[in-house]
Parts: C-alpha cells; structure tokens; sequence
C-alpha cells in the first residue's frame, strides 16, 4: 500500500522533473533562436556595409557602382535605421516566411515606391548584385594592383560567407525548436508558452555562379 | 548631323524605350542624318544596319525586378570604342540614371550630350542618383528631354535643372496598312478594344455593358477584343450568355497583328474611363484610319481634335457609347468622314515631327561646343 502510493509519488516526481526538463530545454532553444538571429543580423549588415563601400569605391565602372548601390539601399529599411533601430527592426516583418510583404494591409494604399521589398528578397537581390559584378568575365584581373581593391573584394567575399554560416546556424537552430515544438508532449501541455514559432530565414547567398552557367541561376 | 544614341536595355526584349529609340533613329534616318545606335543585344540577334551590339546584357535584380542591363569594364570598353569610331556631332543617351550603358557613355565622353528621361523615377530611386558616379555622368548632359510631364517633374524636383517635354511619336506609317484578320469585320459590323482587360481604367466594362444594349439590337454585330489578362473566362462572362459567342478575345497579340486588329474592325472604342495622359493607343487607331468613339476624357479630347477626328460619348457612360457607336456603325458616310479626319489630326504625332523636335535640342547644344570625344580620363577611374 505504502509502497503504491511511493511508486505513484515518486512516479509523478519523476514526470514533473521531465516535463520541467522539456519545457527549459524548449526555452533555451528560443533563446538561441534570438541569439543566431542577431547574429544574422549582424552579417547581413555588415556584408551590406562592405558591398557599399565596395560601390562607392571608385574601382568600378560607373553602371556596376550603381547596381550594387541599389541592392544596397533595397536592403534598408526606409528612411534608414535610425538612432535606436536595431538592425533586426527590419526583421520582425521581414524575417517572415518568404513572400510576405511587410506593411502589411497598407499594401494596397501606399504607392509602390514606398513599399520595402520583403527582407529575404531583397537580401537574395544583393547577392545577385554582386554575383553579377563578381562573375565577369576577367573582373579580378581588371582590378588587381589598383590600390585598395585585393583587399576590398577578399573583405566582400569574406562578410558574404559569414552570411552563408550565419544563416545555416540560424535556420539549423529553428529547425531544432520547430521540431521540440512540435512533440506531442510539448504541445498537450502547451510548453512553449506565448513564445511563437520562429520562422526559417530563406535567401539566395551564393556568390559563386549556378553550374547551370547561367550568371543568376535564372 | 552624326548623331549616336545610346540603348539601355537589351534590344532583344521588347519594351518601350527600346521602341523609342528604334522610331526615333529610324525616323532621323529619314530625316538624312547619320544615326548610330548601341544597345546590349544577345550575339544571335539579328539587329538593324544602324545598331551596334555591345554584347550580352547580363540579368540582374535592379528595383525590384529583373533587368537585362550592359556594365563593367567590357562594357565601358565597347562604348569608348564606339565614340571613338563614331565621330559623333552629339551623344543622345536614353535613362542615363539607369546602370548601363547611357550611363557608362556619360562617364567617358565629352562634348554636346542630350539625355532622354523616359520614366518618372520612384522615389526609393531618387537617393541613387545622389551618389557621385551617377551625378558626375548626370552633370555632363548639355540638354535633357522628357517624354511626360511627370518624368519632367521628377527630375526638376530630384536631380535639379529642368528639361523640355517631347512625348512619344506615333510611327502612322506602320499603321497605315494592314490585312484584317479572316472573317473579319463581317457583314454585321464590329468594334475594337485594344488595352488590358482588367485594368478598370482601360474602360473595357463600359463597352461590354454597351455592348448589351447594342448586341440585342444588332443581330450581326460583333466585338474583337485583344490584350492581356490575368482571367479571360472571367472576362467573358461578365457578358450575358446569349451574346458570348459575339465576343472575341484574343488574348495578347503582337505588334503586327495589332495592327492588322485595328484594320479588321468598322468602329474603334476607346472607353477608358482616366488614366491617359496621351492616348497612345488610340493615336495608333488614329493612323491605321479606323473611325474611333472614345470616351471624353482630356486626352482624347485632345487627340481627337474635340470631336472632329472621333466621335466622343460621355465618360463611364454605357448609354451614351451604345448611342454614339450605334451612329457611326449605321453612317458609312460619317465612318468615312472620321476616318479621313483622324488620319490628319494623327499626323501632327508623328515621329517625323518629334524627330524634328529632337534635332532642334541637338542643334542648341553643339552650338559653340566641339564633337563628341572620349575623355583623358573617361574608362579609367577618377
């Protein structure tokens, strides 16, 4: 009898100790989500940093200066990210699946222009940007021994792949937690709370050309 | 005058600018002058005798979309060569706040250049043309051209300076003549509508509920729709079903073959209910002579010299389209009339007459200046 009831306690300890177990396990996981999104963040803009500096450089030909230009500013929010933005300002809409635009319902009344592409789009334009800069024909040669520019593009390329790890981390993250949520344990006892499921951070961020030659994979 | 355009986009991909410069070229050619264009092309396309090809143009995201556009140091290459050989009088460059060629040739010349801007930039793109590559190739432009008042107005209020308004030409020799498509008018009679189906503004729904009044009344009568549309079938069944089979889409057609529609029909309809500033594709109706019933909107008042080249019905009004319709498909003599009128009224829009428009910018900015070079500095950077 004594013993029952021991078992059934100790049972229920037991379950309780578990249940803690998963729902912490399921809060440090969104922890980390936060964490790995900052971190993307932070490479997405410094790789826009860089690809500006790269524009406004002087090395290249007037037309690709603009081009990359223009990606560049397509990736900023409106107006700029002002004093206190942080860099993820853009990323409550924009982080969403892709597809979505930001801005919601005002879709239909604001004109065009003022509209901002979704992030993940506008980010892919960026790489397309300078993958078609990149992928001329002879571009590193037309550019070795001008002053500044060896450095210039290893400094690109580099911020481009921290884009590229910073974004498997990301995603790799997220998918661990969408799968934590999703256990049938996690979701009767409703373990993640308020917390909602985060979303995976889909772009284009190759810089080296498809196999299929074409320059964008188009 | 040696005159050299440059082209930003690829020619290969239909669009409007590239018609521009192709009309425009074409009808300074008529005009006798010597005319030399560049343009990013695939290395297959066949392009005309006055087109040089500066190689592939390379697609890429630009303003939210993809556009096949000529840069890098190739490209600057080419277009040095090119004014080089040229020997140009002046250096007519078209959307020189594109990144491609007009911008690239820009940078590298010298001398008398004129500027073609064709669309009002959006306001995401005006901060671009503030960086320096894009001001020191805008500084370099002698005289600029508009073709609307909103491109004039953005670049006043965005770039500074100011420019004149050349709107587009109509090309009425290629309108002229055409075989109607077979079967076509038909004894019962038709009427036309060119324009996309569901951009309201086009007006096609005034002339479909137009078309129930005059369909009952008309056994024979019939109506030839062409242009795009996102859903057809929605479109024809906003038509009441007895009258569907009297109705013919043909979804998007080509250049040739609209012409051969405007040829193939008794009484044109222009219904749009805003929107136009111009009216480019009743213009088009205009030369290939067929008699128009329009709405009575600014511009086709305009175009139709008030009434006198077209018959004109009440904006948004379906009674009035029936009624106005009604009266030119029952007067061959009025048909006639109309037709004969809108040919002359049409021919003020000609490209003859903007290409002569265009010479005088030309011939006010080589006043005193010397030919188009290639700069000490141009191709090699600052």
């Amino acid at each position: 009898m004594i013993i029952d009831l021991i078992i059934v306690i100790a049972a229920a300890l037991l379950m309780g100790v578990y249940v803690s177990w998963r729902a912490g396990r399921i809060d440090r996981l969104h922890v980390r989500v936060d964490m790995a999104r900052a971190a993307l963040d932070v490479t997405l803009l410094r790789r826009s940093s860089v690809a500006l500096e790269l524009a406004t450089s002087g090395l290249l030909d007037p037309a690709t200066s603009l081009l990359l230009a223009a990606a560049v500013h397509g990736t900023r929010p409106p107006g700029g990210y002002g004093g206190a933005g942080s860099p993820s300002q853009g990323g409550s809409g924009g982080m969403g699946p892709p597809g979505k635009k930001s801005g919601g319902g005002l879709g239909g009344v604001v004109p065009p222009e003022t509209t901002q592409r979704p992030r993940d789009l506008a980010e892919s334009d960026l790489t397309r940007a300078l993958r078609a800069a990149f992928s001329q024909p002879d571009f590193r040669a037309s550019l070795s021994g001008k002053e500044g520019a060896d450095e210039l593009l290893a400094e690109v390329e580099a911020a481009a792949h921290q884009v590229f790890l910073a974004r498997k981390f990301y995603n790799d993250v997220v998918a661990a937690t969408r799968e934590a949520r999703r256990r049938p344990l996690a979701r009767v006892l409703r373990l993640p709370g308020r917390a909602t499921a985060p979303e995976f951070f889909e772009m284009d961020d190759s810089l080296v050309a498809e196999a299929s030659g074409a320059p964008l994979g188009l | 005058m040696k005159i050299g355009i440059t082209c930003p986009y690829s020619w290969d991909v239909p669009g409007g600018v590239q018609q521009h410069i192709r009309d425009l070229a074409e009808a300074l050619i008529d005009e006798g002058h010597e005319v030399s264009v560049i343009s990013p092309a695939d290395d297959d396309t066949p392009l005309p005798p006055y087109v040089t090809g500066a190689g592939r143009a390379v697609p890429v995201p630009y303003n939210g979309s993809v556009a096949r556009l000529s840069f890098g140091f190739l490209s600057v290459s080419r277009v040095r060569r090119w004014i080089k050989e040229g020997g140009f009088d002046v250096l007519h460059v078209h959307e020189p706040e594109i990144p491609s060629l007009s911008l690239l040739a820009c940078w590298v010349a010298s001398g008398p250049i004129v500027a073609t801007f064709h669309t009002a930039i959006p306001r995401s793109r005006v901060l671009l043309v503030t960086y320096p590559v894009v001001r020191t190739g805008l500084e370099k432009i002698n005289g600029r051209i508009a073709v609307s008042e909103a491109a004039r107005t953005t670049l006043v209020e965005h770039i500074g300076g100011d420019a004149v308004v050349i709107p587009n030409g109509v090309a009425t020799r290629r309108y002229r003549k055409a075989e109607p498509l077979p079967g076509w008018p038909g004894p019962g009679g038709a009427i036309g509508f060119l324009g996309r189906l569901d951009e309201p503004r086009k007006g096609l729904h005034v002339l479909l509920k137009a078309f129930e009044v005059l369909g009952p009344q008309r056994p024979g009568l019939r109506l030839l729709i062409a242009g795009p549309a996102s859903d057809a079938e929605e479109v024809l069944h906003r038509v009441p079903a007895e009258l569907r089979d009297r109705v013919v889409l043909l979804g998007q057609v080509s250049e040739d073959d609209k012409v051969r529609v405007l040829h193939s029909v008794d009484v044109f309809c222009s219904p749009n209910t805003g929107g136009e500033s111009f009216g480019i594709v009743t213009a088009e109706a205009m030369a290939a002579g067929v008699p128009i019933v329009a709405s009575d909107i600014e511009a086709f008042q305009q175009v139709l010299r008030g009434g006198e080249a077209g018959e004109l019905f009440v904006t948004g009004d379906p009674d009035d389209l029936a009624r106005a319709a009604g009266r030119l498909l029952d007067g061959p003599a009025r048909r006639a009339a109309l037709s004969a009128a809108a040919l002359a009224a049409v021919a003020d829009y000609d490209w003859s007459v903007v290409a002569r428009a265009v010479t005088s910018v030309y011939e006010t900015v080589v006043l005193g200046s010397t030919q188009v070079a290639v700069t000490a500095s141009g191709g090699e950077f600052p």
